[in-house]
């Protein structure tokens, strides 16, 4: 059935037990994004630890409200990315990206992706692409916020 | 009055499709948009293969086929509304740019421009209150926002209470001689309230301000007469009327749209063209720049046709039935709680609610799965949905064309969601 390879277990438990949810202290930036489609809304904070010019994210919290697309979203991106450095993460974002505009024909990759394959059925459903995507825009902002902040 | 909803479904070819592999479409999303009837788009595609041409400019016979078929519409959507006649309706995009209109009218006279004499009552300043509700959709929300900040008018709102009814215990304190106009919906396209428009009418009367109606999920649902609300402005689309889109009316009062300044410019709605200024035609084309959206507005007289033969009391009617059958059915759901009125009678045919933890989006598409269209979100009102401290809910709103087998649909595709999601 569709339905389940939308919402594949994956999704679902990251829905029902989000990772790193909670905003933390300290942080370098903190963002707020909607989607104006559905009022979806997340708080993004980022911490970067400088390690000899190679940016490290160091830690990603969030609280958010939303669907549970959006919310698992959040929650596998935050354990893709935490850990990595600023570039490897924007690289996965792009990663991510490309396979929610792919119109379901991309075949996404396991090891470079994680648990974020699980979302390959969202791009299926226009709507709800927007959905999978906001923490990850959220998470690009505080970004490039942090990097300017360093400066 | 009981609809013969087996004959009238045969008149929407749509609702023969299949969506989702194979599930037949259950669509529970008119407030959205409506479908269309086999009669609305016969027209359209007879004004296309026969009749099409500019209207007003053109000197032969399609023009004049064409300006008939234009012009004939104006009458149509006059006599239906209950207008003085048909000089009172300016054809619109949809409803948010007749909002708009009226909005940037005010604007612009307040920047000078007249409409002819006396366009002293739409001018704006600090001091000066415009009166809108909680219950709005954004498009009865922010031209008054704009026009405020353009303006240094203050923007005042009715609450709504617990209950999804207009606090109108505030009227006293909102409406006074500082209110310029009172804004407000006939009927809320989330809550279903329908609203005491003619009590808050006589209220701003008094005061001497003006009142702008949103009709948008009245006018298709119910008998509306602008004479009986006691408006000054009433606005509506066609689109949520069995009509196509594109096309949509605002009605004002002949005097009024004669004070008022113009809010687009261009061909068509001017007297006199020179090089250091221009005079305007009379109402309505002083307000129908370029060249208007004519096709739909023959289908727009084909869908006042097709809903005053079968008779909007005969709608209300039935759509009556199908809310207090879909309350009662909701009301057994576990968990689901429905915004607005209880009572049948104050509301129509648009039934939003929540489902415990399970998010507007997630049910939504478990029902769309089942072939259930219906809306998630905040329905473009984002501050009601903030008054009653959620995020988004889900809409199923019905038309002449839903059946209570389609409530039951409704009803199973929630339990399915609930399953889905249980433990969640």
């Amino acid at each position: 059935m569709r339905l389940e390879s939308l919402y594949q277990e994956v999704i679902l438990d990251h829905y029902r037990h989000p990772q790193h949810k909670g905003l933390r202290e300290p942080y370098d930036a903190e963002v707020h994004h909607v989607n104006p489609l559905c009022g979806d809304e997340v708080t993004l904070r980022v911490t970067l630890k400088g390690a000899a010019g190679e940016p490290v994210v160091a830690d990603v919290s969030y609280d958010a409200l939303g669907c549970s697309i959006s919310q698992a979203s959040a929650s596998v991106m935050s354990e893709l990315i935490i850990g990595k450095t600023v570039p490897e993460a924007m690289s996965l974002a792009e990663e991510f990206l490309r396979l929610m505009q792919s119109k379901g024909q991309l075949e996404p990759d396991e090891e470079v992706l994680g648990d974020g394959v699980a979302f390959a059925g969202v791009a299926k459903y226009p709507a709800r692409i927007k959905c999978a995507l906001l923490g990850w825009m959220a998470w690009k902002d505080a970004t490039a916020q942090a990097l300017e902040e360093q400066k | 009055m009981t609809l013969d909803v087996a004959r009238i479904r045969k008149d929407f070819p749509i609702l023969d499709r299949q969506v989702r592999d194979g599930q037949p479409l259950v669509y529970l999303d008119s407030a959205n948009t409506s479908q269309k009837p086999r009669q609305v788009i016969e027209r359209m595609d007879d004004f296309y293969e026969r009749h099409n041409a500019n209207i007003h400019r053109a000197s032969h016979q399609l023009g004049e086929e064409a300006t008939a078929a234009y012009e004939g519409a104006r009458i149509k959507a006059a006599g239906f509304i209950g207008a003085r006649d048909e000089t009172e309706v300016v054809f619109t995009k949809n409803i948010s740019e007749g909002i708009n209109l009226v909005a940037y009218a005010m604007g612009n006279a307040t920047a000078g421009q007249s409409g002819g004499s006396g366009s002293g009552r739409f001018r704006l300043g600090p001091g000066d209150e415009i009166v809108i509700t909680e219950m709005e959709h954004h498009s009865n929300i922010v031209p008054w926002q704009l026009l405020c900040e353009r303006t240094g008018a203050t923007l005042r709102w009715f609450g709504v209470t617990d209950g999804g009814e207009l606090n109108l215990s505030q009227a006293g304190d909102l409406i006074s001689e500082r209110t310029k106009l009172v804004a407000l919906a006939h009927q809320s396209n989330v809550l279903g309230t329908i609203n005491p428009v003619r009590e808050i009418a006589d209220r701003a009367h008094a005061a001497g301000a003006l009142v702008l109606v949103d009709a948008a999920q009245s006018v298709p649902h119910m008998p509306v007469d602008v004479q009986e609300l006691g408006a000054d402005f009433l606005g509506f689309t066609s689109h949520k009327m069995c009509g196509p889109t594109g096309i949509g009316v605002l009605w004002g009062r002949r005097e009024l749209l004669e004070e008022m300044p113009p809010f687009l410019g261009g061909g068509e709605m001017i007297e006199s063209v020179w090089m250091d200024h221009s005079t305007f035609a009379p109402p309505p084309h002083k307000f129908e720049a370029g060249t208007m959206p004519i096709a739909e507005a023959a289908g727009l007289d084909a869908a006042i046709d097709y809903l005053t033969d079968i008779g909007l009391d005969a709608v209300r009617a039935h759509e009556r039935e199908l809310i207090a059958y879909a309350l009662d059915a909701l009301g057994t759901v576990p968990g689901l709680r429905i915004m607005g009125p209880t009572d049948p009678a104050a509301r129509g045919a648009a039934i939003s609610f929540t489902l415990g933890d399970v998010h507007p989006h997630d049910v939504s598409q478990v029902l769309d799965e089942h072939g259930v269209a219906v809306r998630a979100g905040h329905h473009c009102a984002w501050p009601l949905h903030r008054r009653y401290g959620i995020q988004a809910s889900t809409r199923a709103s019905f038309y002449l064309y839903n059946t209570t087998s389609e409530v039951d649909a409704l009803v199973d595709g929630i339990g399915q969601a609930q399953r889905f999601f249980g433990g969640a």
